[in-house]
């Protein structure tokens, strides 16, 4: 059976460098209220939920488990979780209603990074035994990766200034961005980047409601059709990979069919700008694409949930009939590690 | 609103890791002064080593040593150091291929500066002075000269040479340090909780559509998913819901055996919290008993729970709350 399935609606906190007066769950309970109130569903009425989050950004063990009295678990409800961006759990999502075993889903994200050093906690994701004993921070990885593509001739170190300047005066329009408008490039963080070119660090939130046919075009007037989606790994240690190039991102486009037609939208979850570079001449995107409109993670990096806020906001385009195709792209891990892309679309106007 | 709290929460463990016949070599290696690959079925030399093939899958086990010296491939520069990095002092993060490998191994290069690194830059390892089977054997990397005092550019295309990566007594296993220090607050419904109870009090909060009393309040409904906010003080008296007999002494715990761990519904609360029972033989406590919380100096919670003397609860009272 084929389903065609759709982002109805998304929501997202303002994100912020510190949010200390708010637990995880009151962070989040906006936002799910927010997209529920979009549709008009109560939390029971939603047919699965899953959720993404790190316990290493909370420092507890188990801390997802409270952010799900949020959502209102009893009576019991379906519920799953990925230890991943959001984007992976609306994955999850997406192919629990392909199963047909639910009609709606609804797919949360958060992430807290101030309560510690989100560059020393990222290191711990890394190879246990050659790699993570260095402590190597995720800003000196995203640095190698930067070095490599100037090496290669495929940027310089204005065009990544370019990148964040580019991407912080589109976030002027975005008021839940945490970085908006002229951003200095700043002193080297990991040379070669600067600060303008790594992102801000900082807490939020997002959700979003799937719904299959024509549950869909009841909840929301232009539904995103979700036409494509997949993701793709390749090897841990950077030292076996291309770090100029994204196999698995252009893989995962390919399978999600983002090759067939052009898109006019991309948001990509490039937290540093030399990851950019990497995923427009993977995705083969050209000028004509509007790329990062939102502003993208260099305006707004709430781990774990930036991801999701990338599917979201091209979803959103197309509620809005502001895209009538657009690329979504979410990554975990290490240099652009692991890859999804999605493919979205609204009804013909 | 009371202020919201804050406090230093630092997560420490040592992971204890095994390895696996190709990582024992390697790390084992290291400790002995000589740094082994392993061969792919194309031919390929993996260095550091990996049991499967990251392409095919395959499982390999062909192990070879290749030099210390090798190129750099990319590098990034850190001016600051971080806790646990190879170097306090500035240094270049690297992959650096070694002479005879396929592929980069991540490590640390003293360099005096970022002036002084480039991509293909010839380098070789400094071994640490104590080695106990560990990537951390190597020390660093340093520039590698060669004989004309040059600083060679492109490596000598070396053969990796078949090792059987068997040594004395060989490294088996590791303990993986890790420390994440954070600053935790727990946020605004936690904090007047844990600000209530630093005055004997104890506050829950009030859904507004089930009207159930959450203690301790985290600041939603978990049934109806939404925000709570009204605050309710509860207790200090309640009864006990449920209960069990501990007979085995926690470490660090000052608290004879067997003891009595309960569920206790304290007055107009909506759902139970747990608490030691004190004050009765352990083999007394019963559901419905009646308690009250007793408090020691300086104690940030209640001790333990007492009886009252007051006759039990009916189980109708409380049957909601199991
Ligand atoms: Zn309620």
């Amino acid at each position: 059976m084929t389903r065609d399935i759709a982002v109805v609606a998304f929501a997202q906190t303002d994100h912020r460098r510190t949010s200390d007066e708010l637990s995880e769950v009151e962070m989040l309970m906006p936002v799910l209220h927010e997209v529920l109130g979009e549709t008009g569903l109560k939390a029971a009425d939603i047919g699965f939920t899953c959720s993404g989050s790190s316990d290493y950004l909370a420092g507890r063990a188990f801390s997802f488990t409270l952010a799900l009295d949020g959502v209102g678990a009893w009576p019991p409800i379906s519920e799953s979780h990925v230890e991943m961006d959001g984007a992976w759990a609306l994955y999850e999502a997406w192919t629990k209603l392909l199963t047909g075993d639910a009609d709606t889903a609804l797919v949360y994200a958060y992430g807290k990074s101030s309560p510690g050093s989100v560059r020393d906690v990222l290191s711990r994701q890394l190879d246990p035994y050659y790699v993570a004993p260095l402590w190597p921070d995720s800003v000196a990885l995203a640095a190698l990766q930067a070095q490599a593509l100037i090496d290669a001739g495929d940027t310089d170190e204005p065009a990544l200034a370019a990148v964040g300047a580019r991407s912080r005066a589109a976030a002027a329009d975005n008021p839940h961005a945490q970085l908006r408008g002229p951003v200095p490039r700043g002193d080297y963080l990991v040379r070669p980047l600067r600060t303008g070119d790594c992102p801000p660090v900082g807490d939020g939130a997002a959700a979003v409601i799937l719904a299959a046919g024509e549950r869909a075009r009841d909840l929301c007037a232009r539904p995103a059709w979700i036409r494509g989606l997949d993701h793709r790994i390749e090897a841990h240690a950077l030292g076996v990979r291309d770090l100029t190039d994204s196999p698995s991102t252009r893989l995962a486009a390919e399978r999600a069919g983002a090759f067939e037609r052009p898109v006019d939208t991309a948001e990509l979850h490039a937290p540093f700008a030399s990851q950019e570079v990497v995923l427009r001449k993977a995705l083969r995107l050209d000028d004509g694409v509007r790329v990062n409109p939102s502003g993208g993670a260099l305006a707004a990096n709430p781990v774990m949930a930036a991801g999701l806020v990338r599917i979201g906001e091209a979803a959103a385009r197309i509620h809005r009939g502001e895209s009538d195709r657009a690329l979504a792209h979410a990554t975990s891990g290490p240099c652009l590690q692991q890859n999804l892309v999605a493919v979205l679309e609204g009804d013909p106007r | 609103m009371p202020e919201v709290l804050s406090a230093p929460l630092v997560v420490e463990f040592p992971f204890t890791r095994s390895l696996g016949p190709v990582q024992s070599a390697f790390l084992t290696g290291l400790r002995e002064r000589v740094v082994l690959g392993v061969r792919t079925g194309d031919g390929r030399v993996l260095v550091p080593p990996v049991e499967y093939d990251p392409v095919t899958a395959e499982e390999i086990r062909d192990l070879v040593e290749v030099a210390p010296t090798g190129t750099v491939t990319t590098w990034a520069w850190s001016h600051d150091p971080r806790r646990g990095q190879p170097l306090g002092t500035p240094f270049a993060w690297v992959l650096v291929r070694l002479d005879g490998a396929d592929t980069a191994l991540l490590h640390a290069l003293d360099a005096p500066g970022p002036d002084a690194v480039h991509t293909g830059m010839r380098v070789r390892v400094r071994w640490a002075q104590e080695r106990s089977g560990a990537i951390t054997d190597i020390a660093c990397f340093e520039p590698y000269e060669d004989e004309t005092g040059e600083v060679t550019e492109a490596g000598e295309s070396a053969e990796a040479e078949a090792h059987s990566g068997e040594f004395e007594d060989p490294v088996t296993g590791i303990v993986a340090a890790a420390r994440l220090d954070y600053t935790y607050s727990p946020g605004r419904a936690q904090s007047a909780y844990i600000a209530a109870l630093s005055g004997r009090r104890t506050v829950g909060e009030r859904c507004p559509s089930c009207r159930k009393v959450y203690v301790p309040p985290r600041g939603a409904c978990p049934t109806c998913g939404v925000a709570t906010a009204e605050q309710v003080e509860v207790g200090p008296r309640g009864t006990v819901t449920t209960f069990c007999i501990v007979n085995i002494k926690a470490k660090n715990l000052d608290i004879e055996v067997p003891y009595v761990y309960a569920h206790i519904a304290l007055d107009g609360a909506g759902l139970a919290l747990h608490g030691r029972i004190g004050g009765i033989p352990y083999d007394q406590v019963r559901m419905g008993l009646r308690v009250e919380p007793v408090w020691t100096d300086g104690a940030r919670h209640p001790d333990h729970y007492r009886p009252t003397g007051e006759p039990d609860a009916d189980y109708d009272a409380y049957k909601e709350l199991l």
